[in-house]
């Protein structure tokens, strides 16, 4: 298992290591000076020198490489050049609402969708199966940012239980907080609970057909027994490589969520520095995100090892 | 009185009749065996036993299991039942346990499900279920998983699980058929002193009437979900009345007529072949392992000959097979085609290549299922510099189908339609149509039933009478290796151990893993008739 989890985890330093030289190196291969990129076709010459001193393009490949991967290292992630505000406090305040968000809506999605595969499975061809497929059905085909607009139609507008926007930030008080993140956390997470329900249900039936699930059976377990003490744990493996790519998706991909409740998050913030050509600040962000992939990616692969003592080699 | 009674038992399933009044019955320390080939209705009878049976089953008749009417208890009743007065074993013992739990949990599961005792009873009533199977605690403690264990382990676990609570009856549907010999001969002993021991009664299912005709007290011969014929296996082996039963027993020692002789050319030279493998290393500074998987193998075939490979799993056959085929370089020895080495320049040559041509085992995987047949037998025409085309293109494909009993307009017929035997005659096609040497047959007939396992070995005796072919006959069943081939080499981890003529070898086996083999094989009574 320390094998596996060593093992596992340089392969995490390596793969961050890679990705840094490739956002790197992408920034420096495409063709074009990001200074007069970012500045528009009427610089004048002084101020892009500026901004190529400031973004560190004088110099060797190698210095600005050190120069930047040191930087992110030790929490300096330059300056933002629209904002004028170090770009790492700009992340911070973001991440801090993006984040909770993002594992909100994962709670939520997979408290819908473990239940509910997990059901529709266990009566597979009955009217209760159907029903679940088809609302998943929607689920998946209706745009999220649509059940956002009804939800604060119903719960902010017509009932007022909820703002329809805005956040008032984690001083404000925890539940305050949690309660601004509810709609948009609900709307992110009933297309992904739709997606995780289908692929629960789908995993868990191929392993009803397994030899063992017989096995059981013929000890003696209801088919109820059988289910849970033998099915659901082999039919994880799916399910997690899927839930992992959703946390990845959420964390960044809320851009639409967050416009639509106001909330100052990731998504947006990639938004606005891409409209104002902040090269900066998506760079860091980028990195950000690609680093949060690679570590969902570590966390998912412990996952598999706890599900399944196959992948746990004995050294 | 007995203890299972099946009586008049018919069964459909959506309205497609499987058994047709079944009847037959176990005493209390009896073996029952039921025969019968693929689709005869043999395990569905052993799961109606148990009423595992799946959705839109239509019962009738009446099953009596230790004074129980099996067909009118409620779901609850029959949990209780399953496990504790009826133990089933099954036959794929690599899928049958749950790849996440220890073999301790999954047979301590057994005994929690029906009796209310603590967990560390269980797991120690386990551990001497486990015991009883041979599988001794010091070697396999509790906590091993399924994957750590071989594929005779694992089912000595099934059958620990089967027998944790002392069954009145058990159940072994094919227990044996997905295992070496030698390996089948001792789970088989497991059964029998099981059986003696607790006084159970054993319904033996298998396709194998030697299998059986070792173990069985009664016999239940089954055809299309009938029973064709029972009785006392010791009178009904000596005195069989019904066709079927006959033909079977026929088809079990069936010896093919072979024509044409094996001149004093050789075809294939093997010198001193080795193939090592790199194993896991040990840590990651630590030495890495290597696995020998061929070790210094020397034999020829003569031009026209037929040579058998016998040894169990793992023993290097595969290996040595890819790498007579070109697929896999050698690391030393060399191997010879008609003179010409089968590897040059780290490539296989492809003038020896065409001509030679595998037959593997399963005919349902070998085949892409989106091709016609026409296309599927033609396939080896990517080794020829100018395949032919057009009109003799599709001679060619008549030709070869033709020669295995298949007809022309087969062609145009994707695989799915075809019979297990079909398949496998067309994959014969597929290998006779660049007219080759050789045929490697890689357990060509070890999938299939035996009377279509009889059909298929004359074929093959017909078509090296008639196109001269040269054959090597991988198998793991010694009686089939007896029936087709004129020599046999026996091979252990990478070694050949054992050489000679077929006969000789199997009458007066030298080496003592060849006597232990020969020993291991079931054989049919030899007063059967």
């Amino acid at each position: 298992m320390l094998h596996y989890f060593l093992k596992r985890l340089i392969s995490l330093g390596l793969s961050l290591v890679a990705a840094s030289v490739v956002i790197f190196l992408a920034l420096e291969v495409v063709p074009g000076d990001p200074a007069s990129y970012m500045l528009g076709l009427n610089a004048q010459e002084d101020t892009l020198n500026a901004l190529r001193q400031e973004l560190g393009l004088n110099g060797t490949i190698l210095e600005r490489y050190v120069s930047w991967a040191g930087g992110l290292l030790t929490g300096d992630f330059g300056t933002s050049y629209t904002y004028r505000t170090p770009v790492a406090g700009m992340i911070g305040d973001r991440l801090w609402v993006s984040l909770p968000l993002a594992l909100y809506a994962l709670i939520l999605s997979t408290l819908i969708a473990f239940p509910a595969g997990i059901w529709a499975a266990a009566r597979r061809g009955t009217a209760a199966d159907a029903t679940v497929m088809g609302v998943t059905q929607l689920g998946v085909a209706i745009p999220n940012f649509w059940f956002a607009m009804l939800m604060v139609l119903v719960f902010a507008i017509n009932l007022r239980w909820f703002s329809a926007g805005g956040f008032p930030g984690w001083d404000a008080g925890f539940f305050v907080a949690m309660k601004a993140l509810t709609l948009p956390a609900i709307a992110l997470a009933l297309p992904q609970a739709s997606i995780l329900t289908r692929v629960m249900r789908s995993s868990l039936l191929d392993t009803l057909n397994e030899d063992f699930i017989r096995t059981a059976r013929a000890k003696g377990l209801t088919k109820g027994q059988a289910l849970w003490r033998h099915a659901v744990r082999n039919a994880l493996i799916p399910v997690l490589t899927i839930l992992g790519l959703q946390f990845s998706f959420l964390l960044a991909g809320a851009i639409i969520i967050e416009n639509v409740f106001f909330l100052p998050g990731l998504g947006r913030l990639v938004f606005q520095s891409i409209s104002a050509r902040d090269l900066i600040v998506v760079e860091s962000i980028v990195m950000l995100l690609v680093f949060a992939v690679i570590l969902v990616n570590f966390a998912v692969d412990m996952a598999y090892a706890w599900v399944d003592p196959r992948l746990r080699r004995r050294r | 009185m007995s203890l299972l009674a099946i009586e008049n038992l018919s069964l459909s399933i959506h309205g497609l009749p499987i058994l047709k009044e079944v009847s037959m019955g176990v005493a209390p320390g009896r073996i029952l065996g039921v025969i019968g080939e693929s689709g005869s209705g043999k395990s569905i009878t052993a799961f109606s036993v148990l009423h595992l049976l799946p959705n839109g089953t239509d019962c009738t008749g009446r099953i009596t299991l230790n004074g129980n009417d099996i067909l009118s208890l409620s779901e609850r009743d029959l949990c209780g039942l399953r496990g504790r007065e009826v133990g089933m074993v099954f036959q794929e013992p690599m899928t049958a346990l749950n790849p996440l739990k220890t073999i301790g949990a999954q047979v301590a599961e057994t005994i929690l499900i029906h009796e209310k005792v603590s967990k560390s009873e269980a797991m120690a009533r386990a551990a001497e279920a486990l015991r009883r199977a041979e599988l001794p605690q010091d070697r396999f403690p509790l906590s091993r998983y399924p994957h750590e264990l071989s594929g005779g382990q694992r089912q000595r676990v099934v059958i620990a699980m089967a027998i944790a609570l002392k069954p009145k009856l058990l159940i072994a549907d094919e227990p044996t058929t997905a295992l070496d010999v030698t390996t089948q001969a001792q789970i088989l002993d497991l059964l029998k002193r099981l059986v003696a021991e607790d006084g159970m009664g054993l319904m033996l299912i298998s396709h194998d009437l030697a299998v059986v005709a070792d173990l069985a007290d009664d016999l239940v011969i089954m055809k299309d979900g009938e029973v064709v014929e029972s009785g006392p296996a010791k009178s009904l082996f000596a005195n069989m009345q019904h066709p079927y039963s006959k033909a079977l027993l026929e088809a079990s020692s069936h010896v093919p007529l072979r024509t044409g002789e094996a001149v004093e050319v050789p075809l294939l030279e093997v010198r001193e072949v080795v193939r090592d493998y790199t194993g896991h290393s040990h840590g990651w500074w630590g030495k890495t392992t290597h696995f020998r998987a061929v070790d210094q193998v020397s034999f020829s075939i003569r031009k026209g000959e037929s040579l058998g490979l016998v040894g169990e799993s793992g023993c290097g056959k595969s290996t040595l097979t890819r790498a007579i085929l070109g697929l896999e370089e050698v690391q030393r020895g060399e191997i010879l085609f008609d003179g010409l080495p089968v590897f040059t320049h780290h490539h296989a040559n492809a003038a020896v290549r065409r001509r030679m041509q595998v037959v593997f085992q399963d005919p349902y995987g070998s085949f892409n299922p989106r091709w016609k047949v026409g296309r599927l037998v033609t396939e080896p025409f990517h080794l020829l510099e100018e395949p032919p085309r057009g009109r003799e293109r599709e001679k060619a494909i008549a030709e070869a189908l033709e020669s295995v009993g298949m007809r022309a307009a087969d062609a145009d017929k994707y695989i799915h339609e075809f019979s297990g035997g079909q398949r496998q005659r067309i994959a014969i096609a597929r290998a006779l149509i660049i007219r080759p040497d050789l045929i490697i047959l890689d357990e060509a007939v070890s999938a299939l039933d035996v009377s279509v396992r009889a059909q298929v070995l004359d074929l093959l005796a017909d078509l090296s009478g008639r196109f001269g072919l040269t054959y090597l006959f991988i198998s793991h069943d010694l009686s089939v290796v007896r029936s087709i081939t004129d020599r046999v080499l026996v091979m252990k981890a990478g070694r050949i151990v054992e050489e000679g003529p077929t006969a000789t070898v199997f009458d007066h086996p030298k080496d003592p893993y060849t006597q232990q083999l020969v020993a291991a094989a079931p054989v049919l009574p030899a007063d059967a008739a």
